[in-house]
């Protein structure tokens, strides 16, 4: 398994997430072992602009839109949950494009707090074996401004509310992908890591 | 919707948590690592460190406690104290921690803020206020002055101003603190509190006075914060974390239950 570093944030907590549940992720911004890797997570906190420039860079663009293709298992997480869609609202950026959809920020209110911080439900929509064990009021950490939107309802595994109901989960073949950080979510969110861990990358349906 | 976090708060000498925590569980009380632990699994939302080590060159053992944290509590959490440059912030955010608390270096020099911010990410920068209350005047419009060192050094600067300034600096958060209700037990300070959450779009963690759940509550009615930090309530064992979630939710607060 390989955890991608392409300079979004800070990775220790996930990798800290995977030893604690016996499994040594390898941390790499080689193209050439994502793209050979039995299992992919694709992290990232930052701003979708500056992450898909260094992404193209470094190859790691191609070699995602490669395990996609040949259904490798792939978790994305927060900006990997973004910019796994077409396009970013955030720095106008087109992105990844495994799914089709958009990014788009979260509206402002007067009152309410963005960025969206803090501890949060989801509403899952339909069964999947990466989330599944959970139970109903379980909550997980989210920290971002901006959410995304796949532009088919069927790639939309779960939502949460902030502002508006948002897609929080998503999953369409072999890639499943959380806006809420499962590393820093207590036990359910390693759950959900031990749960990506066992799975074949095969889709609920 | 979004919970309320209830943030503990552990301040650490030499690697060794103080303030004479007394607890009967089989926790070693002296133990950050062993109280993260402890907290974690009562239901902390989130924790809070502060390093109040004085000599700087013994630095590198609340490095170590930061990365012994991290590998055993999966909930987020931020180490202040200490902490005067980007390089300080790079080895606690590598070390484990989710977010770097800055206080008086912020005030000191503001663009440690927006470096900060850029170099790792807003959600990454607590801005940790010390506020005292001091009256209105033209050079204090809110009637609240920041203060250092414990409180014992004015500033100058208005609380209020210095909160605009650091969210527009990029501050992800504030973390703040009342010197006049800090260690009283008696409440938070309601007014500041909800003067500051309201003039900011970040979240607000209010800090100082908590000693009982209806102070918890009013903080976060009343005073708009989006967090509350607890201290001597649960180190002393006066309350559970779960009692004060359980009271709260009571009162219609939504607050985390499950973990």
């Amino acid at each position: 398994m390989v955890i991608i570093d392409y300079q979004a944030g800070n990775l220790t907590s996930v990798v800290n997430s995977f030893q604690a549940l016996g499994v040594e992720g390898r941390v790499t911004q080689d193209a050439a072992a994502v793209a050979a890797a039995d299992r992919v997570v694709f992290p990232g906190v930052g701003a979708a602009g500056k992450a898909m420039a260094i992404l193209r860079e470094l190859g790691l663009d191609r070699a995602l839109q490669e395990s996609f293709r040949k259904g490798t298992p792939i978790l994305g997480i927060c900006l990997g949950a973004q910019i796994i869609l077409e396009y970013s609202e955030e720095n106008e950026t087109p992105c990844l494009g495994l799914l089709p959809g958009r990014t788009r920020a979260l509206p402002g209110q007067p009152g309410l707090k963005i960025p969206h911080m803090g501890w949060n439900r989801v509403r899952f929509l339909k069964p999947h074996p990466v989330f599944q064990g959970l139970p109903e009021d379980a909550e997980y950490y989210f920290v971002h401004s901006y959410y995304p939107e796949p532009a088919e309802k069927a790639m939309v595994l779960g939502v949460t509310e902030y502002a508006l109901p948002f897609p929080s989960v998503l999953g369409w073949r072999s890639l499943v992908a959380t806006q809420f950080h499962p590393e820093k979510s207590g036990r359910f969110g390693l759950k959900i890591l031990e749960n990506f861990l066992a799975w074949d990358g095969a889709d609920a349906e | 919707m979004l919970s309320k976090r209830i943030i503990p708060c552990l301040d650490v000498r030499d690697g060794r948590t103080t303030k004479g925590i007394k607890f009967r569980n089989n926790v070693d009380v002296g133990d950050p690592v062993a109280m993260a632990r402890f907290y974690y699994e009562a239901g902390a939302d989130e924790l809070v460190f502060y390093d109040i080590t004085a000599s700087s060159d013994r630095r590198e053992i609340m490095i170590e406690v930061v990365r012994r944290v991290a590998a055993e509590i999966f909930i987020p959490f931020s180490v202040g104290g200490g902490i005067r440059n980007l390089n300080d912030m790079r080895a606690v955010l590598l070390a484990g921690a989710e977010k770097v608390s800055v206080n008086t270096a912020a005030i000191e020099n503001s663009q440690l803020i927006s470096e900060g911010a850029r170099a790792f990410g807003r959600q990454c920068i607590v801005l940790g206020m010390d506020v005292k209350k001091v009256g209105v005047s033209e050079a204090i419009p809110s009637g609240y002055e920041m203060v250092i060192h414990g409180g014992r050094t004015p500033t100058g600067l208005d609380a209020l101003g210095w909160a605009r300034e650091g969210e527009r600096l990029g501050a992800g958060e504030i973390c703040l603190n009342s010197i006049d209700a800090d260690g009283t037990q008696a409440g938070y300070e309601l007014a500041l509190t909800r003067m500051i959450s309201q003039a900011v779009s970040i979240p607000v963690i209010a800090s100082g006075g908590a000693g009982a759940p209806e102070h918890l509550y009013a903080v976060l009615t009343q005073g708009r914060a989006d967090a509350a930090l607890i201290a001597s309530m649960v180190h002393y064992e006066n309350y559970t974390i779960q009692e004060i979630k359980q009271y709260l939710q009571k009162r219609g607060i939504p607050v985390r239950l499950a973990w």
